[in-house]
């Protein structure tokens, strides 16, 4: 079992015939995922590494039954890209752009809570189900099947993490990167709560970073629902008040809120151990697992 | 992240769509300031145009009654050090007489993921210890999107915040046109602190605060010309606004060069974890080539304070190979190089990558928490 992404996900990659998108796919596909159709306007009928290109994504759902689309849209167009997908009504749409305009994301926010369909980031490396399929731009080499499920704000700090527990032979069931921005569809406890049901997921590592209130909600939610142990890692401890650090969400209010202190103690009340290195959180997880 | 608005740039904007503001004009050398004065009227406010708060109990902003006065206050204004900010101009601004100050603003609720219009009757201070101290002093209207704000949101939230009967509509006027500029310049927060209220009820924004997202600057070409005319910040920010690195610097002396931004502040909290201090956060991105490999090296190399660097990169689209050039190429046109590098490679081609990279010239460690502690003891051996 995994959660969000296995090897029947359909996928249709909206911006397939961009350089990232073009790479990307070829990536997924190579790893396994069922990459069936490709989203741009004006390419409807050409192809991309042996994938049809529709004009719409509702073409490619019709024609291809896609259930699933991943968005390498450039930030200006992605907006509407992602409209596009929810109102295609499919399951999973994954945005990997970086820069979307945050009053684009309020108005796609809005409509989310309107539609059935799941939507991860914007500004993340997307998900990876080990094994079987990834959505996005994770490199599938350093994950390994296995039974930790984990949920990170972060990309690279995700690899790091990942990389930490696949080198003491502890692999995953699926990875999810959530993203950086402040407004983002799928946040920690919806993933949380995804993991809890998963039948395969005995333990869950959760990397969260400075800014906002989602680490704190989260975890007053695994204090209350969440019975998978869960092991916490906060990035950021040392970054001062008022200075974004690189992603759109990360930043220290000067009024105090979204610190690294009230995230750990949050966690560490709710019964969560926060590593103070990667290597400390693949401790408390082979402890769990033992 | 938010591009601010100089005083001046944002009162301008907010007084075209129609937001009363005291008459004013922009001088940048004593003599024009003084002129401007004659020329509005005392009693005048003469204010310092820099991107700092508290510029007014840092000494930016002085009231004066008469010509010496203005001359003497402008004097001391242009040219001082604000918080590290050099003054260059000054904002010349009638004094407003009021009987009462209020606040108003429209920011994004991130939490909630909407727009938020906040209104009190404690303006003319710090609305942050407001919030903190006296939370129910701020009468707050979440703002639906996709239809922007109605008028009776502006109108519950002008009373409920308690604003005086007379001024009321005024107020709530102020505030749909603030929250129609917020939406259409693509604000990130648009604010009025103080919003006076004068002897004969007439409300007059007598501060102004636009922050616009700069990731919506592609569609906002008016704003983001103001943006060359808003630059500031020291040196090393300056030349990394040219490189187009997210940089943030720091008190301490071990370079940080990383990417993506959870990796970095990881590698920021490790340098401090065992023992040393961080002198900076630099992240180069997604799928950084060789050339800005070197930018970042260079970057890194002309703080003064740094005194080692580590070089920590986890490539995802990011390939080791390229990063590995890069080092060659920032390290080899030096004959000695000016500061100990460490260098830590993992992901996507890390292999390839460890062939390529010049071990004469650097560290290599295998894991991240290695590669810090090596910095951390150069660094420290160098003050030693």
């Amino acid at each position: 079992m995994s959660v969000l992404v296995d090897d029947d996900t359909r996928v249709v990659v909206q911006g397939i015939t961009g350089g990232e998108g073009k790479f990307h796919a070829k990536q997924m596909m190579e790893y396994g995922t069922n990459v069936v159709a490709g989203a741009v306007p004006g390419k409807g009928g050409q192809e991309v590494e042996g994938v049809p290109v529709y004009d719409t994504v509702h073409e490619a759902v019709e024609a291809e039954n896609a259930d699933t689309s991943v968005i390498f849209v450039p930030p200006a167009f992605a907006g509407d890209a992602i409209f596009e997908s929810l109102d295609a009504d499919l399951d999973l749409a994954v945005a990997i752009t970086e820069g979307i305009p945050t009053q684009d994301m309020a108005r796609v926010n809005k409509r989310l809570s309107e539609t059935d369909t799941r939507l991860i980031g914007p500004n993340c490396p997307g998900l990876i189900t080990p094994g079987e399929a990834k959505l996005g731009i994770l490199p599938g080499n350093i994950f390994a099947e296995g039974n930790v499920g984990l949920v990170s704000r972060s990309g690279t700090l995700t690899y790091q993490v990942v990389d930490n527990l696949t080198n003491r032979g502890i692999g995953q069931t699926t990875a999810i990167g959530i993203g950086g921005d402040p407004i983002i569809g799928t946040n920690f406890i919806d993933a949380l709560e995804l993991f809890e049901n998963d039948d395969e997921t005995d333990a869950i590592v959760m990397c969260g970073e400075i800014g906002g209130e989602d680490e704190e909600e989260a975890a007053a939610y695994i204090d209350e629902n969440v019975d998978t142990p869960v092991a916490g890692f906060i990035a950021g401890r040392t970054a001062p008040p008022g200075k974004r650090m690189g992603h759109a969400g990360a930043i220290v209010s000067g009024s105090g809120t979204g610190t690294a202190e009230s995230k750990i103690s949050a966690l560490n009340d709710a019964g969560v151990p926060v590593g103070d290195t990667p290597e400390e959180v693949a401790d408390h997880i082979e402890e769990f697992l033992n | 992240m938010a591009m601010k608005l100089h005083e001046y740039q944002a009162k301008q904007v907010f007084a075209d769509a129609g937001i009363p503001t005291p008459a004013s004009e922009l001088a940048s050398d004593v003599d024009g300031a003084v002129a401007a004065a004659e020329e509005i009227g005392y009693p005048v406010a003469i204010k310092a145009q820099v991107q700092v708060g508290g510029r007014g109990k840092a000494g930016g902003i002085k009231l004066v009654e008469d010509t010496d006065e203005a001359r003497e206050a402008a004097d001391e204004i242009l040219g001082m050090d604000l918080k590290g900010y050099h003054v260059d101009r000054v904002l010349v601004e009638e004094a407003v007489d009021f009987t009462d100050e209020l606040y108003v603003g429209i920011t994004m609720d991130r939490g909630e993921g909407k727009p938020v219009a906040m209104v009190s009757t404690k303006g003319g201070v710090n609305i942050e210890e407001v919030a903190e101290e006296d939370p129910d002093a701020i009468a707050r209207e979440h703002i639906d999107p996709s239809f922007g704000m109605h008028p009776y949101q502006a109108r519950k939230a002008v009373y409920d915040a308690g604003v005086d009967q007379a001024v009321a509509r005024d107020v709530s006027n102020v505030l749909m046109t603030l929250y129609d500029l917020w939406e259409s310049r693509d604000g990130s927060d648009a604010e009025i602190n103080p919003l006076m209220v004068t002897s004969d009820d007439e409300v007059i924004a007598a501060d102004a605060v636009m922050n616009i997202d700069e990731d919506a600057l592609f569609r906002q070409p008016e704003l983001a010309e103001m943006e060359e005319e808003a630059a500031g910040g020291d040196e090393l920010e300056q030349k990394a606004d040219e490189y187009d690195f997210d940089y943030v610097r720091l008190e301490g002396n071990t370079g940080i060069i990383g990417n993506g931004a959870g990796l970095v502040m990881t590698t920021l909290d490790l340098v401090d974890h065992y023992g040393g201090e961080p002198a900076n956060f630099l992240d180069v991105g997604g799928g950084a080539k060789a050339d800005r490999i070197a930018n970042a090296l260079d970057m890194v190399f002309s703080d003064d304070n740094v005194d080692s660097v580590v070089f920590n990169i986890f490539g995802g689209i990011t390939r080791g190979d390229e990063v590995a050039r890069g080092i060659n190429e920032a390290l080899e046109q030096f004959d000695e190089i000016p500061k100990p590098v460490v260098v830590r490679l993992a992901g996507t081609n890390w292999e390839e990558g460890m062939e390529i990279l010049n071990e004469d010239l650097v560290t290599v460690e295998q894991t991240l928490e290695e590669a810090v502690q090596r910095a951390v003891e150069y660094a420290e051996e160098v003050n030693e």
